[in-house]
């Protein structure tokens, strides 16, 4: 059966559930009890314990990076053009690990999982969370996994935040971070396309105040109008412009209104929409936001992001991609300045790509060979 | 980069500093510092494939457009700031100068001197643009928009203001190799100065 995967797809991926007895003290001053984790793994852990990579998925992303559950799965994972057999994050070399995170909504611990203490689902009880919660969570994954050293934590926008914070939390167990499409901290803007999907979801009349589980329902247009003004944020102007212009579904404008326009980027949004509120829970949606809201690398260490720096020990690679207008060039280089000034070790390329901040998931011919290149010294060093 | 400038701009860096190199390719100069000097460097690129020959290096490259300035690097942030051959290729070498004294203590160029010998005849007996060994391109195809010679340079120097803390030439022929200690500008096909505000 498994010989109908592609040759270089890692194949069959088995997710495994993990479940941690050693309470979590949160950043927010509470603590979860247990938890579990949902982890899949590629490739083989090396005798020396050497080649393990940590894969950090971002705000809609799940443990399913690569390979497929079924030969009947139409897609594979969210991140399956970069790992696999002869891929960039090549699994011939290294163990991959990803994970659903705390908070998340594919089998970890989340709002839709039971409170063991009440009896009753989380829902919009589930303690607030910060990315270092994120972080020592997947330290005690790797402890269980026993992965003293990750040889590299990867992640992408939200993922490139949590590898940034591994680097400053465990500064020993990081010997590569690569960020790709992040930035230091969330701008003004990026903070309001955030309220606006969450005012969203909140003003769904199917949200019960977060309490939608208890009452069999779902907020599926909050959820879909929350991923679909998301949705535009991560596209570019010219993207938009090449995949839909202003073509139409159906209807046409000489019929005039008997037969309703519908243009393409309309349908194609609420296919997006309706897609997402099928499988997202909202109470996730918005816990991990505020998490990305809240993040802010530097400021415990006096707004010094170079500073925040000093205490890592890893080598950085940092990608951003030219049309991303979500996590901007700009946004990278800032984080680049203050690795320089850090003294720090850092590679940054700015790939050209028409595709907005979705381009870090993307096939990308330059993107693919620099993550190559880095990975290939990255695996020489395991 | 030829192996004698290469010792040349070796000499001026101190070991264990820090260096940025504007221009700086697919990063051999910056290895052979980090090797053999122990230097904290960066580079700056702004060719793709180049950038991946610094990332294959190990070398730490930064993606950007010495043309737009260095506003990102803070005042007197490294020890030396390098550019190897690179400064007949940028819209404004006047300004990449200054931006180089500026955050760098110290600051290496090195270029090619128009004023050489060969240029010269090439020039005066052709009547057209040179093409040489070491200037391999026509006119139209040049990446090479601000030539300068050694007298000119030297000008540059004087009018800003910037010290000259050394200067070495170096010339690939035989003749050349002994008459350049005489006449710079006339025999050198490299020029390689050393500099500070």
């Amino acid at each position: 059966m498994p010989d109908s995967f592609p040759p270089d797809s890692v194949g069959l991926a088995v997710p495994e559930v993990h479940h941690f007895t050693e309470p979590l003290e949160l950043s927010c001053g509470r603590r979860l009890a247990s938890y579990e984790l949902v982890v899949e793994t590629y490739g083989e852990l090396n005798a020396a314990r050497s080649n393990a990579v940590l894969i950090c998925h971002a705000l809609s992303g799940n443990h399913h990076a690569a390979g497929f559950h079924s030969v009947d799965d139409a897609k594979p994972g969210w991140w399956d053009d970069y790992i696999g057999p002869g891929k960039p994050i090549d699994t011939r070399y290294f163990y991959v690990v990803c994970l659903n995170n705390l908070g998340g909504c594919h089998g970890s611990t989340g709002p839709r999982a039971i409170n063991p203490e009440t009896g009753m689902r989380w829902g919009k009880h589930f303690p607030p969370l910060r990315v270092r919660d994120w972080v020592l969570s997947q330290a005690r994954l790797a402890d269980r996994l026993g992965i003293e050293q990750w040889a590299a934590v990867i992640g992408g926008s939200l993922g490139g935040m949590n590898a940034m914070r591994w680097a400053l939390e465990y500064p020993a167990r990081v010997r590569h971070c690569v960020v790709i499409a992040s930035a230091l901290k969330l701008t003004a803007q990026n903070i309001a396309f955030n309220e606006i999907a969450r005012r969203a979801i909140r003003s769904d009349p199917d949200f019960r105040d977060g309490d939608f589980a208890e009452h069999g329902v779902v907020p599926r247009n909050g959820l879909a109008l929350a991923r679909m003004v998301g949705h535009v944020t991560y596209l570019s102007h010219a993207l938009m412009g090449q995949r839909f212009g202003r073509e139409l579904r159906s209807g046409s404008f000489a019929r005039g209104l008997e037969v309703p326009v519908e243009f393409k980027v309309e349908s194609y949004l609420h296919y997006q929409g309706d897609k997402f509120a099928e499988s997202f829970d909202a109470n996730t949606y918005l816990l991990i936001t505020k998490m990305l809201d809240y993040f802010d690398l530097a400021r415990e260490y006096g707004d010094d992001p170079a500073a925040a720096f000093r205490t890592a020990r890893a080598r950085f690679l940092v990608v951003s991609f030219t049309s991303d207008w979500r996590f901007a060039p700009q946004r990278s280089e800032e984080i680049v300045q203050a690795l320089v000034a850090a003294n720090r070790d850092v590679a940054y390329a700015c790939i050209d790509s028409d595709m907005g901040h979705d381009a870090f998931l993307l096939p990308n011919a330059r993107y693919e060979k620099l993550l190559r290149t880095y990975m290939n010294r990255v695996a020489e060093t395991c | 980069m030829l192996r004698v400038d290469l010792d040349i701009v070796r000499r001026w860096i101190a070991p264990g500093s820090r260096v940025l190199d504007l221009g700086c390719g697919d990063g051999e100069l910056l290895r052979v510092l980090m090797d053999s000097r122990g230097v904290e460097g960066y580079g700056i690129e702004i060719d793709p494939e180049k950038i991946t020959h610094c990332v294959a290096r190990g070398v730490n490259v930064i993606e950007a457009d010495v043309d737009q300035g260095l506003t990102d690097f803070p005042d007197k942030s490294f020890d030396t700031v390098l550019m190897a051959n690179s400064m007949q290729v940028l819209r404004r070498p006047d300004h990449a100068i200054a931006e180089m004294l500026r955050v760098g203590q110290e600051c290496i160029v090195t270029f090619p001197n128009f004023g050489n010998i060969r240029t010269r005849l090439f020039l005066a007996a052709w009547g057209r643009m040179p093409v040489t060994r070491q200037l391999p391109y026509q006119w139209y195809d040049t990446p090479n928009i601000h030539f300068c010679t050694v007298q000119d340079f030297e000008a540059l120097c004087r009018e800003r203001s910037i010290r000259v803390l050394h200067r070495e030439f170096v010339a690939e022929q035989f003749p050349d190799r002994l008459l350049k200690g005489v006449w710079s500008n006339l025999f050198s096909a490299t020029a390689i100065y050393h500099l500070a505000k």
